[in-house]
């Protein structure tokens, strides 16, 4: 990593915000559906928060991302406001989608969160026109595809690199490897060694990082990013990393390996990272403890006012199928 | 005024939506000039009018080709994807039926996917089982997604700018035996509103729906049985999803008795349904119980013989609705 690409405090102290939020989140999400006062599908990103805590450091609100299921961690680094995502994830007339989506189809084009698909592999080729969109604007804007490993083993995969690729378009491809597809390892499903290996085969740059150090992601992160906005073309960034959990809520990840799981789990990004932040003097334990404080309030408050609020009229149901409402 | 091929109508009506607005654009296999505007050459010219940044040839990738026109219609802009034939319309089946269709209704109205899909078919020249098929019904039966399939060039040019006019995704069939069918010009500027059905012919003893090729078939039937003293009424539907309920149900209520004829197979297809609504609207009204015309249900066959008695033609017509009257 180059001095050039290096954060400044601010930056660094502004992308563990982010971590802590998303883990605290998590742990939220998880305690909410535990304790029955919600019932939604869950899919935790807990273990991968330093990927698009690090990358949305380099972004725009204006940029773009398609992300998917197990997306909370994208679209929170991303900033879309936790109250709307409660209000989604509760089904409420007040969340993102009025209740429409639901967790797996958040969208909110404010905070550039465009698509999140419950489809393997389908945030691709959509992220493709989106930067097609500012290629043929001019507008600098770059989009983030955010995948999983289990997704370069589909189609649509393959097609959206290799289009972007003879495009050139400004698109970057995240892949977040967390080393499991569903309940399938990755060696059983996989067969390239390194998922940034298949970059080749599309004559882009692909590289494989440490997606739970935050200086090697945001260093990847700003190269590819600055590549698309001067018009170089898409990068495919395969981001190692680990799922703390299984694959949805309430899956016990018997397939997972204890040890494994175990010494992921010690290696805490999070953690490791506040206290590097703190060892580095970037930031003084008071400080980031009254940070955790003030997120763990900010999340109190989301998900009272999501669980305040109304339900949407059943009247919805004919609503936003097409523009004009159907007689 | 003179007279154009559908073909023509298809060609005037983009370079006419390109003409009038810039986010219009095009995309899909071999649809550029140096690739020769399309395998028949509908999109000719375009490209080199336009530009290449706007009429772009694109990979052999169905996924790809349908997730950028998606993608780039959130990003503002109204893009025509040419999806070769509509068989091949079944690999990106995702990307329209879980994307395309679903964005507006998932994201509560917050974003909407204003694109087009020109896709071609139709059997009668020998391309078998993967090259020919009508799978209308499939996406006439996803929320979401309108379905139109003209008949002569002037709806062909009108229902073609309606489409991108049109803030909702649209796929609009285009029929490969009848390209290069003669009809009268349209005047620059045309719309056929979506949902609106053409009365092509008045009548009164039998209704007779049909859209796409089938018209031309049910035209000839239609001349058949005035020469036998039986006066049909023929409907062109122009658009399957939404469909114009209220003409055919007017038409079904003076006469008494209708059929519907599509090229696609019978079972689960629009007849179907057209035939349902007619029954729940207009039991007592009816002489004759509703029915349906389709092809047979088996994969379009190659050989010319079978290939000729697949799909309904003027003959079968006549004879359905000969026996409605018997």
């Amino acid at each position: 990593m180059t001095n050039r690409t290096k954060p400044g405090t601010t930056t660094l102290v502004g992308i563990y915000r982010r971590m802590a939020l998303i883990k605290a989140n998590d742990e939220r999400s998880r305690k909410v559906i535990m304790t029955g006062r919600l019932v939604m599908p869950y899919y935790s990103p807990r273990g991968q928060e330093v990927i698009p805590s690090a990358i949305s450091a380099n972004l725009n609100d204006s940029d773009y991302i398609c992300t998917i299921y197990r997306g909370t961690h994208d679209m929170l680094a991303k900033g879309v406001p936790l109250k709307d995502l409660w209000a989604e994830l509760a089904g409420r007339v007040t969340g993102t989608c009025k209740g429409k989506g639901g967790p797996m189809h958040i969208t909110h084009p404010k905070s550039g969160v465009m698509v999140t698909t419950g489809i393997v592999g389908s945030s691709m080729p959509i992220a493709n026109g989106l930067a097609w969109s500012s290629q043929l604007k001019g507008d600098g804007r770059v989009t983030i595809a955010y995948f999983g490993d289990g997704a370069s083993n589909i189609g649509a995969f393959h097609e959206a690199l290799n289009l972007a690729s003879v495009w050139k378009l400004p698109v970057v491809f995240v892949c977040q490897n967390n080393e499991w597809g569903e309940h399938t390892a990755y060696e059983k499903a996989t067969s390239a060694a390194r998922i940034a290996d298949r970059a080749a085969s599309y004559s882009m740059p692909g590289i494989r990082i440490d997606g739970n150090d935050v200086l090697e992601t945001y260093a990847a992160a700003h190269d590819a990013i600055g590549r698309a906005r001067a018009g170089d073309g898409p990068t495919l960034i395969e981001a190692m990393t680990f799922r703390f959990h299984g694959h949805i809520f309430g899956d016990a990840d018997a397939y997972m390996s204890p040890e494994r799981k175990a010494a992921a789990m010690a290696a805490d990004p999070v953690p490791r990272f506040r206290a590097w932040l703190i060892e580095h003097g970037h930031a003084g334990e008071a400080d980031l403890a009254a940070m955790e404080a003030e997120i763990d309030a900010e999340i109190d408050e989301a998900i009272d006012y999501a669980l305040a609020s109304d339900f949407p009229d059943i009247a919805e149901l004919s609503r936003d199928v097409f523009a004009v409402e159907a007689a | 005024m003179r007279n154009i091929s559908i073909l023509e109508g298809i060609n005037r009506a983009l370079v006419d939506a390109m003409e009038a607005d810039e986010s219009v654009l095009i995309l899909g296999e071999d649809v550029a000039d140096p690739e020769d505007g399309g395998v028949l050459g509908v999109t000719k010219g375009l490209s080199t009018r336009f530009g290449e940044h706007r009429v772009r040839s694109t990979p052999i990738a169905e996924q790809a080709i349908v997730g950028a026109a998606i993608g780039v219609s959130l990003g503002g802009y109204k893009p025509v994807a040419e999806i070769m034939l509509m068989n091949f319309t079944t690999v990106a089946m995702d990307m329209i039926v879980n994307h395309a269709a679903k964005l507006r209704f998932m994201s509560g109205g917050q974003t909407n996917v204003p694109i087009v899909i020109r896709t071609m078919t139709g059997s009668g020249f020998a391309n078998g089982g993967q090259h020919s098929d009508y799978l209308e019904a499939w996406f006439a039966h996803t929320a979401g997604i309108k379905v139109v399939a003209p008949s002569n060039p002037s709806d062909a040019y009108g229902l073609l700018r309606s489409a991108i006019d049109d803030p909702d995704p649209v796929i609009f069939i285009e029929n490969l035996p009848t390209y290069f069918a003669k009809g009268e010009a349209p005047e620059s500027g045309h719309r056929v509103p979506i949902g609106k059905a053409n009365i092509v012919r008045e009548g009164n003893d039998v209704t007779i729906v049909a859209y796409a090729r089938m018209v031309q078939e049910a035209t000839a039937a239609v001349e058949a049985l005035a020469a036998r003293g039986v006066s049909a009424e023929l409907i062109d539907l122009r658009s399957i999803a939404p469909w114009d309920r209220e003409a055919v149900l007017a038409s079904v209520q003076k006469t008494g008795r209708a059929i519907v004829v599509h090229e696609a197979v019978t079972p689960f297809g629009t007849g179907s349904e057209i035939s349902a609504v007619i029954h729940e609207n207009l039991f007592h009204a009816l002489k004759a119980p509703v029915q349906r015309l389709g092809a047979a249900f088996c994969p379009v066959p190659f050989s010319r013989p079978l290939e000729a008695a697949f799909a309904p033609d003027a003959a079968a017509i006549e004879a359905a609705a000969a026996s409605l009257l018997a």
